[in-house]
C-alpha cells in the first residue's frame, strides 16, 4: 500500500524527518508514537502533500510515485488524512462540503455523482451507524464545533469517502471516553483487508480500542523502534527516554 | 438651434441607415450629438429640451474625483454616444432573430436566453449598445396592464408617465455622470406596474456593449403603483477590448403606497485582462424612492465584472414605514477595482433599512465598501442594520470599509458590524485533502461567504450567479 524509503523533510532550514523508512501493507494498522516535535505531524503532512517542505527520498503509494500526485489527486486515489486541527470554514454548510468532496472523489474515479437527496440519505445513514448527531450536517463547517465534534466530523468523512489509506493525526487528543469510542468504532468498522491505517497518537489509550499490527516509535525524525501492540504499553510505563 | 445643423444631422441619419453595419453618431459630446440622438429616436421636443437642459448643467459640473479607484482622464470628445445595429428597420420580432453573437455570449455565461424564455417564463428586454432590440412577453404582460418596453417606446407611447417620473429620483442637476446620462442616454427599460397588480413573472434586461469606442448610457425607469409588486433583474456583458469603455447608466425606481420593487443586478462587464488592460468603467447611478407609505425597495447586486465599479444603489425612504434593503457581492480579481455601497436616506417615520455587503478581493485588486446611513430629524424611530464583510484571497489585494452615519434623530437605532477575513492556505489544504481542487475550493468558500446575498436573488438566477462567482475568481490562487 505505502512504501516510504529514506524520507527526509526540511522546513525553514530545520530537518524534521531524517531518513525515515516505513512500509505498510494492505489491511495493516500501524501506530506511530513519539514525543512532541519528533516529526509525527510532519509525516502526515508530507504524505498528504502539504506544501512548504523540502523533501528527499521516495514514497510509493499503490505502486505509484506519491510525489507526482497533487494533494487532491492523492485524495481521489484514496488517501485520507484526519486532521489534528480540522479547519473552520464560515458560511459553508457541512453537508454541502461533504457532498462536494464525495462527488469530487467519485467523479475522478468515473463514478456517478450523487444528487442532494441521494447524498443526504447516505450521510444520515453513516452518521447514525457511527452514533454521530446528524445536526452537525446543517451547521457551518467546523464553525463553533467542540473539539470532540470536529474529530467526529473527520471520522464521518472518513467513513463516507471509504479511503484506501487512512492517516489519523492525533485524532484521539482531547477526546472524552465516549468520543474516543466513536472514533475507535469508526476505524474498526472500516477495518478491511484492502484498507490500511496509520494512527499517530500520543497515548496508548486509543490503542486499547484499536489493536494495531505494529507500533513504531518516532524519534528525531526516524523510526527508533518497532514492535507489536505491547510496545505501546511499555512506552506508557517507561516513557520515551529509554529508547 | 440652427436649422443648418439639424439638416446635417438628418443627413447623417439617412446616410447611415442604409449600407453600414452600425448606425453611429459622430464622435464627440455637444449639442449637435444630443440632437442627433433625439432625432434618430424620433423623440418629442420636450425630451430634446430636457436633454439639452442636462447638457447645459453638465457644463457647470466637474467629474468627481473623491473615489478610491483612480483612472486616467476620460476624453469625452473621443467617444461615440450612439451606436446601433443597422438592422434597426427590420427590428427583430423575437429572440430567434437576435444577433447570434449576443445569444452565444449569454450561453457561455450559462444564461441562454432561449432557455430562460422557455423554461422560466421570464420577460426579457435586450439592449444592444444604444438600442433595445427585443422585448419578450409583452402581450402577456399587457393583459394585466403592465407596461414593459424600451425607454424609447415609453417616451413615444407613455409620455405622461415618463414626463411625470423621469428625473424625479435622479434630478437633472445631480452629479456629473448622472447628468451626462440625462443628456445622452440612448435606451433602456421602462416598467409600469398598475395598482394592486403583482407582476406574474420576472422582468429582466440584458445590457450588451458591442461596438468599440462606444459609451453606453442607458436609462431605466420602474414605477410600482400603489399595492403592486415587481421583481426585476439586469445582466450585463461586454466583449474583450484593450480600451476602457464607459458605461454610465441611470436607474430610477419609484414605489408608491404599499408597493414593492425588488431589483437584482448580475454585472459581468468585461473586467480587463490579467494585467489590468482594458475593461469597462461601470459608473452607474441607481436610486430608488420609497415614495409611498409601507413601500419597499430592495437592491441586490452581484458585481463580478468591470475594470472599475463605482456605484451606490440607494433608497430614499420618504413614506412612513417604508423599507430599504441593499444586498451586495462585489468581487474584484487581478487589477479590478470597486468602490461600491449604498445610501439609505431616512425621511419618513418608522423607516427601516438593511445593508449586507460582501466584498471579495483577489490578485492585485482593490475593493472598497462606502456607504451612507442618513437619518433625518423628522424620521422618528428609524432603524438601520449594516453588515460589511470583506474576504481577501492572497496578499496583494486590498479591502476597505468606509461607513458614514449621519444621525439627526434621538429615537433611531443603528447597528453596524464589519469583519475582514482571509482564505488561508490551511483552509485550502483542508479542502484539497478532501478531493476538491483549488478552484472548487475557492468557489465553495466564497459562495459560503456570500450565501446571505445569493439567497436574495430570484431562484432562477441564484444558481447562475453562484457559478459566476466561481468563474470570476479562477486563477486567483496557486
Amino acid at each position: 500500500m505505502l512504501n516510504i524509503s529514506n524520507l527526509s523533510a526540511t522546513i525553514e532550514n530545520k530537518k524534521i524527518l531524517n531518513d525515515l523508512n516505513l512500509s505498510i501493507k494492505a489491511g495493516e494498522i500501524h501506530a506511530i508514537m513519539g514525543p512532541n516535535g519528533s516529526g509525527k505531524s510532519t509525516l502526515a503532512n508530507v504524505l498528504s502533500g502539504k506544501k512548504g517542505y523540502e523533501i528527499s527520498g521516495n514514497i510509493k503509494y499503490q505502486d505509484k510515485d506519491l510525489f507526482k500526485l497533487d494533494i487532491e489527486e492523492r485524495a481521489h486515489q484514496g488517501l485520507f488524512l484526519a486532521f489534528q486541527y480540522p479547519l473552520e470554514i464560515p458560511g459553508v454548510n457541512t453537508s454541502n462540503f461533504l457532498k462536494a468532496s464525495l462527488n469530487a472523489i467519485r467523479k475522478s474515479n468515473g463514478k456517478k455523482e450523487f444528487d442532494a437527496l441521494e447524498f443526504l440519505k447516505i450521510v444520515k445513514k453513516k452518521a447514525k451507524e457511527l452514533k454521530i448527531d446528524e445536526k452537525i450536517l446543517n451547521r457551518q463547517l467546523n464553525v463553533g464545533f467542540s473539539g470532540g465534534e470536529k474529530k467526529k466530523n473527520e471520522i464521518l468523512q472518513m467513513s463516507l469517502f471509504e479511503p484506501k489509506m487512512v492517516i489519523l493525526d492525533e485524532t484521539d487528543s482531547g477526546l472524552d471516553i465516549d468520543a474516543l469510542k466513536i472514533v475507535a468504532n469508526g476505524v474498526n468498522t472500516l477495518r478491511d483487508k484492502d484498507r490500511s491505517f496509520l494512527i499517530i497518537t500520543h497515548y496508548q489509550r486509543l490503542l486499547e480500542y484499536i489493536k494495531p499490527d505494529f507500533v513504531h516509535v518516532l524519534m528525531q525524525g526516524k523510526i527508533a523502534k518497532t514492535g507489536c501492540s505491547e510496545l505501546a504499553l511499555e512506552l506508557e510505563k517507561a516513557g520515551y527516554e529509554k529508547i | 438651434m440652427k436649422e443648418k445643423e439639424l439638416e446635417k444631422l438628418k443627413e447623417y441619419k439617412y446616410g447611415f441607415s442604409t449600407d453600414i453595419e452600425n448606425i453611429k453618431a459622430p464622435k464627440g459630446l455637444n449639442k449637435k450629438i444630443i440632437k442627433f440622438i433625439s432625432n434618430i429616436k424620433k423623440e418629442p421636443q420636450w425630451m430634446l429640451d430636457w436633454r439639452l437642459k442636462a447638457y447645459e448643467r453638465l457644463q457647470q459640473l466637474k467629474e468627481p474625483d473623491w473615489q478610491k479607484p483612480k483612472f486616467p482622464k476620460i476624453d469625452y470628445q473621443n467617444l461615440y454616444y450612439y451606436s446601433a445595429p443597422k438592422s434597426m428597420k427590420d427590428k427583430p420580432k423575437n429572440l430567434d432573430d437576435l444577433d447570434p453573437k449576443l445569444l452565444e455570449t449569454y450561453t457561455k455565461l450559462g444564461i441562454p436566453l432561449r432557455e430562460q424564455k422557455r423554461l422560466n417564463n421570464i420577460a426579457v428586454d435586450a439592449v444592444f449598445d444604444s438600442v433595445s432590440v427585443a422585448t419578450t412577453f409583452k402581450e402577456k404582460l399587457t393583459e394585466k396592464g403592465i407596461i414593459f418596453c424600451s425607454m424609447s417606446e415609453a417616451i413615444e407611447k407613455h409620455s405622461e408617465l415618463v414626463k411625470k417620473y423621469l428625473g424625479s429620483v435622479i434630478p437633472l442637476t445631480d452629479h456629473y455622470f448622472a447628468t451626462l446620462n440625462s443628456a445622452v442616454f440612448t435606451d433602456g427599460s421602462f416598467v409600469y406596474i398598475p395598482k394592486n397588480i403583482r407582476c406574474p413573472m420576472e422582468l429582466s434586461t440584458y445590457f450588451r456593449i458591442n461596438a468599440s469606442g462606444t459609451g453606453q448610457f442607458e436609462r431605466t425607469l420602474i414605477i410600482a403603483d400603489e399595492g403592486s409588486y415587481v421583481s426585476y433583474l439586469e445582466g450585463c456583458t461586454a466583449p474583450m477590448r484593450d480600451e476602457n469603455q464607459l458605461h454610465a447608466a441611470n436607474v430610477e425606481l419609484i414605489a408608491l403606497d404599499n408597493a414593492e420593487i425588488k431589483y437584482s443586478t448580475v454585472q459581468n462587464w468585461y473586467p480587463g485582462d490579467k494585467d489590468g488592460k482594458g475593461g469597462i468603467y461601470n459608473f452607474v447611478t441607481k436610486r430608488g424612492a420609497c415614495r409611498g407609505k409601507n413601500s419597499k425597495i430592495s437592491w441586490t447586486q452581484v458585481e463580478t465584472g468591470s475594470a472599475i465599479t463605482w456605484k451606490y444603489p440607494s433608497c430614499i425612504l420618504q413614506g412612513d414605514n417604508s423599507i430599504g434593503e441593499f444586498y451586495s457581492i462585489a468581487i474584484t480579481n487581478n487589477y479590478q477595482k470597486a468602490d461600491t455601497g449604498t445610501k439609505m436616506i431616512h425621511l419618513g417615520k418608522n423607516t427601516k433599512s438593511k445593508i449586507i455587503s460582501k466584498g471579495i478581493s483577489a490578485g492585485n485588486a482593490d475593493n472598497t465598501y462606502r456607504g451612507l446611513v442618513d437619518i433625518n430629524s423628522k424620521s422618528l424611530n428609524a432603524r438601520n442594520y449594516t453588515q460589511c464583510d470583506s474576504l481577501l484571497i492572497g496578499n496583494k489585494c486590498g479591502a476597505h470599509t468606509i461607513p458614514y452615519i449621519k444621525n439627526k434623530n434621538f429615537s433611531s437605532n443603528l447597528e453596524h458590524e464589519a469583519t475582514t477575513s482571509k482564505i488561508s492556505d490551511e483552509q485550502l489544504f483542508y479542502c484539497n485533502q478532501r478531493g476538491l481542487n483549488q478552484e472548487e475550493a475557492v468557489s465553495l468558500i466564497v459562495n459560503g461567504f456570500c450565501k446571505e446575498v445569493l439567497q436574495q436573488l430570484p431562484m432562477e438566477f441564484a444558481v447562475e450567479a453562484q457559478k459566476l462567482v466561481g468563474i470570476s475568481l479562477e486563477g486567483s490562487v496557486g
